[in-house]
């Protein structure tokens, strides 16, 4: 291997660990205010890449215009099922609200399939997007380099929310105990829609730049990132914004790499990421991150 | 005396039975979906079929009879079509049908029967699979691979070939072994093979590492919905090599999700387009008769697999002398360069049509029917 082409194989894991991080960053926020792995993530992710295309081919919003549209849309959609599928559940046991959120992804999932077709759309990109830069040998996409920051601006923007804000004070009371939390005068639900608002937004957010990357829409385009993201936060550290930014990293890394020093497992990329979940699970549960948590007397 | 009149008896046993058996007409019994899901292909089908019965109405100077039953797309009413050809109709052939499982369903019924089956359009292996009596004039789906080794190696002079394989689709690596077994045999050098899973986005490090080996050409056997991206994505990471693929690549929406990048794309098809430069004596025919009885209405592919289905049965009576099912299903399986709508066909051990395969080339955003070839296996 020379040099440019492994120079070339560290951009693309850079390209794709970042985006697993701008995807783990949402449910890692979610979970660690709620305790609650949102599988409707994925879904979320897919219809804010496809709010954002319809904005563009269907109305001719300009780019900046339509994002936005479609991430507050996306984050609107996220309040309403958390109203509907997760509010009623509050007071029932955690493992509820789980299997409602599981129900959550395969609706939506579906309903996708019904209205949106399930043949792959084509996603258009703005020039600038198109063109790669090319170094000596090595290419490197505009995005390779915007989607590392993003997900940076993203992370330090949800650590200023949760540590430097009165609902982020709020957030930090429920994930410590939801009850208290009523009882100290916390508007509990209030603070609950609105988490779930961003979490769904950051979702739309990775969804677009997804679509960006891997040009093409389906119904089912959220499933395998939304696992890989899954796998990422759990690495990095459940709960933990940080860790879930450095375990997307490291995941887009250790596939990548994987490839390009075992051509021949190229097929099992996928189980290695598993393969690292399960690790992870029985040696270090925590994660990289991830605290402690206390068993409550 | 007695002895004689006995044999006289058995003569004239013989005969009225014999008579009865060679009625006046040959009876083939056509099972299509030309309802539900497939019912598209299958009108098609039995348009082509019917165009044939029309142009060809006798064999061995007696009358064609068709039977025509729809299978409704469905497996289980695919057996009972089949069921109601051979017990009610009693017929001495069959033609169907679009779709591999419905195929499947109903060769079931006709092999007990020792009735033959010939299958329009049916490309998956297992149809003809330990089968004495099922035939179909398409080619299976790997063989497909081949016509691109070939087509790579001796029109476009490429040497070097790399794949990329979908490990997750039966399809996708079938294609792969055939194309790198021709490809091999011809003197070529498969320099890289690399997998995926289906459901994939990420190609950046597979096609990181094609590129980086140097090939001619790329092979990609898979379905539109990775295909499209991984051409995208070789584009960017600064591909120069040609790419080629199969007929699950034949969708309209390629150009609009590939944009430039699929430009100059190769995929191989069935061997027959209405535009087609070197037609086969029976093609320019065919041709002509569908403008003449269905005016303004699209030729396909699948029209002139249901003309050859028809026609190829009748060769085979012709070279049997006789209509009856197990002579028709001997002709059949010694079936040899038979020159049908969609090229040569010869009929393999397993049954399988070997015949041209089509490529279509992409060129300028538009689709173009570059010509046939025929693979080297």
């Amino acid at each position: 291997m020379n040099s440019a082409t492994f120079i070339q194989h560290m951009l693309n894991s850079l390209t794709l660990g970042s985006l697993y991080a701008l995807v783990a960053i949402g449910y890692t926020m979610v979970y660690g205010i709620l305790r609650l792995i949102n599988f409707a993530h994925s879904e979320m992710f897919m219809l804010g890449a496809y709010f954002v295309f319809w904005g563009i081919t269907l109305a001719n919003l300009p780019w900046p215009v339509a994002m936005v549209i479609a991430i507050v849309v996306t984050a609107t959609l996220g309040i309403v099922v958390d109203q509907v599928a997760y509010r009623p559940l509050r007071d029932a046991p955690r493992i509820s609200a789980l299997i409602s959120s599981i129900g959550v992804s395969f609706f939506l999932q579906n309903v996708a399939i019904v209205f949106f077709q399930a043949i792959p759309r084509e996603v258009y990109r703005p020039q600038w997007l198109e063109d790669p830069i090319i170094m000596g040998g090595v290419r490197v996409l505009p995005l390779t380099l915007f989607v590392p920051l993003l997900s940076l601006a993203l992370m330090l923007g949800l650590i200023w929310i949760v540590y430097r804000t009165k609902a982020g004070l709020g957030m930090r009371a429920i994930s410590k105990d939801i009850e208290t939390s009523y009882l100290m005068g916390v508007p509990v639900n209030r603070i609950i829609a609105l988490t779930f608002g961003i979490g769904s937004a950051l979702a739309a957010a990775s969804g677009i730049m997804w679509a960006l990357r891997y040009p093409q829409l389906q119904p089912i385009m959220g499933t395998i990132p939304g696992f890989k993201a899954f796998i990422a936060a759990v690495f990095g550290g459940i709960g933990s914004i940080q860790g879930a930014v450095i375990g997307g990293l490291a995941l887009g890394f250790i596939e990548i790499m994987t490839v390009a020093f075992f051509p021949d497992l190229a097929g099992y990329r996928d189980a290695f990421a598993f393969v690292l979940l399960i690790a992870v699970l029985m040696f270090k549960p925590t994660g990289l991150l991830g605290e402690r948590l206390e068993d409550k007397v | 005396m007695r002895k004689m009149l006995l044999l006289c008896l058995a003569l004239v046993l013989g005969f009225a039975n014999a008579a009865l058996a060679a009625d006046d007409t040959v009876k083939i019994g056509v099972f299509l979906p030309l309802t539900g899901q497939n019912a598209f292909g299958g009108q098609l089908e039995l348009e082509g079929v019917q165009l044939a019965a029309k142009e060809n109405p006798t064999v061995l100077g007696k009358k064609v009879e068709l039977f025509v039953v729809d299978n409704k797309s469905d497996k289980v009413e695919a057996a009972n079509a089949v069921k109601r050809l051979i017990e009610k109709e009693k017929v001495q052939a069959i033609i169907g049908t679009y779709g591999s499982s419905l195929a499947m369903a109903g060769g079931e019924v006709s092999e007990k029967a020792g009735i033959p089956q010939v299958g329009t359009s049916c490309t998956n292996p297992l149809v003809t699979q330990g089968k004495k009596y099922i035939f179909r004039v398409c080619f299976i789906d790997p063989y497909q691979g081949a016509g691109a080794a070939t087509y790579a190696y001796k029109t476009l002079g490429l040497k070097k070939a790399a794949m990329l394989v979908d490990l997750a689709s039966d399809y996708s690596v079938g294609l792969s072994k055939f194309f790198s077994k021709s490809f091999t045999k011809l003197g070529g050098q498969v320099v890289a093979t690399l997998n995926y899973q289906s459901g994939d986005q990420d190609f950046t490090a597979q096609l990181t590492k094609i590129i980086s080996e140097k090939p001619d050409v790329l092979f990609i056997p898979s379905y539109f919905a990775e295909g499209a991206i991984i051409m995208k994505q070789a584009k960017e990471l600064g591909a120069t090599f040609k790419i080629m693929g199969g007929d699950a690549m034949d969708n309209p929406k390629i150009t609009d999700i590939g944009g430039s990048a699929v430009e100059g794309f190769v995929h191989t098809t069935f061997p027959y387009d209405p535009s087609m430069k070197n037609m086969t004596e029976m093609a320019k025919k065919f041709t002509a008769g569908w403008k003449a009885q269905y005016p303004g209405k699209e030729l396909n592919v699948n029209a002139a697999l249901g003309y050859d289905a028809y026609m190829i049965i009748l060769d085979a009576i012709t070279r049997a002398g006789k209509a009856d099912p197990e002579s028709i299903a001997k002709a059949l399986a010694a079936t040899k360069g038979f020159q049908g709508v969609t090229g040569a066909t010869t009929i393999n051990e397993t049954h399988d049509a070997e015949k041209p395969v089509g490529l279509v080339v992409i060129k300028d955003g538009k689709k173009i029917y570059e010509g046939e070839i025929t693979p080297e296996l």
